[in-house]
């Protein structure tokens, strides 16, 4: 460490001002600070507040709390590869394998190309390099399919910074959260490519007999129209190859086939427990998407109607990527709704949306990803009623 | 005294010649820093509409030239005889007279563009950059000006038709006019759908002003 440090410190002067490297000044700035904590400090004029953590630190904590995520992510598409090829006898290793050959390079494009923009942005526009992007560039691999083209995660990661982020001034100032802007913009722009049976990475090899590239969202959408029971039909799958791959415990757990990151609850649940724990995530907002879900569920199990109105409640908790949703996406503070009051409003709209665009619109079997964008829009309007009321509550209060 | 005047601005006017600084800013402001659909914002409904290939745009185009520099003179050689409280309807009524002959003409001798523009055409006549140009230019000026504002206008939402048209028929469908470009260069382009919904148009839109403003350095005055 102190070698690296010394060696920075040796190559400063080139980049401050005067020096010949002058314009490449934030470049060398960011990777500074990233490696050490910034050596300048406040005035002594006015409060104060000493806190070691700043944003690039933040930005760590919640990729710490996405490597369970990535991990389990990394050994799923290894096994789902060997079970749908009907080799279900292979190691852990192999397995894992298989999924960092797959995985890897997604992470390594999606990084490359967003931190190529970012710096190409922060030389031109003069202003230090966002920290934002490191959560982006590790979320955006968890959400695509195995299976993904690279240049579509490159074209995709490429909008979704300068159009959701940049022109829109930078970290801290988007509109829609990033990394669901770059997976909006594969669904609408290549939907062969990230909607169907993509959720397998197949490789070369010969899918076992009886194999079916079926979710269980597309599974339950059938299901409404043929009118057979959801639970029994995601029980009785998989049968020869894949044996209760859609149980509802294995669903919890995320041993099935699905995005890079997202199929697994529990994985998702152990991030929420870092996020919570570190204040780096608003519980409020993570249980409150569960929490309207879960309702919106109950409410159609009441009203009946079809098979997947009458799907069990909690089987919309573990199926598709709501835990993954609510736990990274629906929390980004930039997005969320900033108001503790919003902040519940805000998460219960998202659960109830997702269930909503899950049970009736048969174009989009998922809607997490529509959902969050959606309420993304609204946070600044519930924030601006929430304040209303508020200011409202405590003039009525005043006695002037 | 006043006779003298007014004898004195007529021989100015006269003497300002057919292309003079003035009138030449007429066709180049609307290009640029007065463009309809980038700095003014309007006729953005159609811009999104018609310009999933380049044939509809550039067909689009030039109706909405053609109509918005005649209907520009006719109500220019009127302007002093319109009564002000009926003036909309007046104007209206002479812009749908051109956008029916425009109408007519495209079903007459391009009939598929025709029928892919669908009700785009009709929809000229409330297209606000029509309107825009009577209200604000016609009918204050000379039909000589008023033409070359009505051609200018209608080029600089030309330009920018087209060059939405360009990207979203190149990069969304893979060919240029209906020329299947990749597949001549014997490239295998896979066609990007988002271009081709309406808010891949409205994206670009954003795009080229972005563009635009950051090279001509023009901001909103507030």
């Amino acid at each position: 460490m102190d070698f690296i440090k010394h060696q920075i410190e040796k190559i400063k002067p080139n980049f401050e001002k005067g020096g010949k490297w002058e314009k490449h000044y934030y470049s060398f700035e960011a990777l500074e600070t990233f490696l050490f904590a910034p050596a300048t400090t406040n005035g002594i004029k006015g409060a104060q507040i000493r806190d070691a953590i700043d944003l690039k630190r933040l930005m760590m904590t919640v990729i710490i709390s996405m490597v369970p995520c990535l991990l389990f992510g990394m050994w799923n598409v290894g096994h789902q590869h060997f079970l749908a090829i009907g080799q279900a006898s292979a190691t852990f290793g192999q397995k894992f394998w298989v999924g960092i050959v797959q995985v890897m390079p997604v992470v390594v494009v999606s990084y490359g190309v967003g931190l190529g923009i970012e710096f190409i942005f922060a030389t031109f526009r003069r202003h230090p390099v966002n920290e934002g992007f490191l959560v982006t560039g590790m979320l955006i691999p968890l959400v695509m399919p195995p299976d993904i083209p690279l240049w579509q995660v490159a074209i995709a990661t490429a909008f979704a910074v300068i159009i959701g982020k940049e022109a829109f001034g930078g970290t801290g100032m988007n509109v829609l959260n990033v990394a669901l802007t770059a997976r909006a913009f594969l669904y609408f722009a290549y939907p062969t490519d990230i909607s169907g049976s993509v959720w397998t990475y197949l490789g070369d090899a010969k899918a076992a007999a009886g194999y079916s590239g079926a979710t269980p969202l597309s599974l339950a959408a059938d299901a409404a129209t043929t009118g057979t029971n959801v639970v029994s039909s995601l029980n009785s799958f998989g049968a020869g190859w894949n044996e209760g791959v859609f149980s509802f415990s294995n669903m919890f757990m995320g041993i099935m086939p699905g995005c890079i990151g997202e199929t697994s609850t529990l994985m998702c649940l152990i991030g929420a427990f870092i996020l919570i724990a570190t204040g780096a995530g608003s519980w409020k907002v993570i249980v409150s998407v569960f929490g309207g879900a879960y309702a919106m569920g109950l409410l159609l199990n009441l009203i009946g109607g079809n098979a997947f109105m009458e799907m069990p409640a909690h089987y919309h908790l573990v199926i598709g990527g709501l835990a993954f949703g609510a736990v990274f996406m629906a929390t980004d503070p930039v997005t969320a709704s900033q108001t503790e009051t919003g902040k519940w409003i805000y998460g219960i709209l998202i659960g109830m949306f997702t269930v909503l665009i899950r049970v009736f619109n048969p174009a989009y079997p998922e809607g997490i990803m529509l959902a969050i964008l959606l309420m993304n829009v609204f946070a600044p309007l519930i924030d601006y009623f929430v304040v209303n009321a508020n200011k409202k509550r405590r003039l009525q209060r005043a006695t002037v | 005294m006043s006779t003298a005047a007014a004898e004195l601005e007529v021989v100015e006017k006269k003497a300002e010649p057919l292309f003079s600084k003035k009138n030449k800013t007429l066709i180049t402001n609307p290009l640029d820093i007065d463009n309809p659909i980038t700095v003014q914002i309007l006729g953005v409904c159609s811009a999104l509409a018609v310009t999933t290939q380049m044939k509809p745009a550039f067909v689009m185009s030039l109706g909405l030239m053609i109509v918005t520099a005649s209907s520009n003179v006719v109500i220019s050689m009127m302007r002093n005889s319109i009564p002000s409280r009926i003036r909309i309807i007046v104007q209206l009524a002479v812009v749908s007279l051109w956008v029916i002959l425009v109408d007519q003409l495209l079903k007459a001798y391009v009939y598929d563009v025709s029928k892919q523009l669908s009700v785009f055409v009709g929809l000229i006549i409330t297209n606000c950059i029509v309107m825009g140009r009577l209200e604000a230019f016609a009918m204050a000026n000379k039909p000589w000006p008023s033409f070359l504002d009505g051609i200018g206008n209608g080029l600089g939402y030309g330009v920018i038709l087209m060059l939405v048209a360009f990207v979203r028929e190149l990069f969304g469908g893979g060919s240029l006019f209906g020329y299947k470009v990749f597949d001549a260069l014997g490239i295998h382009y896979q066609g990007n759908g988002l271009l081709l919904l309406p808010a891949g148009a409205c994206i670009l839109v954003g795009v080229i002003i972005w563009v635009q403003r950051t090279l001509n350095g023009h901001r909103e005055s507030h």
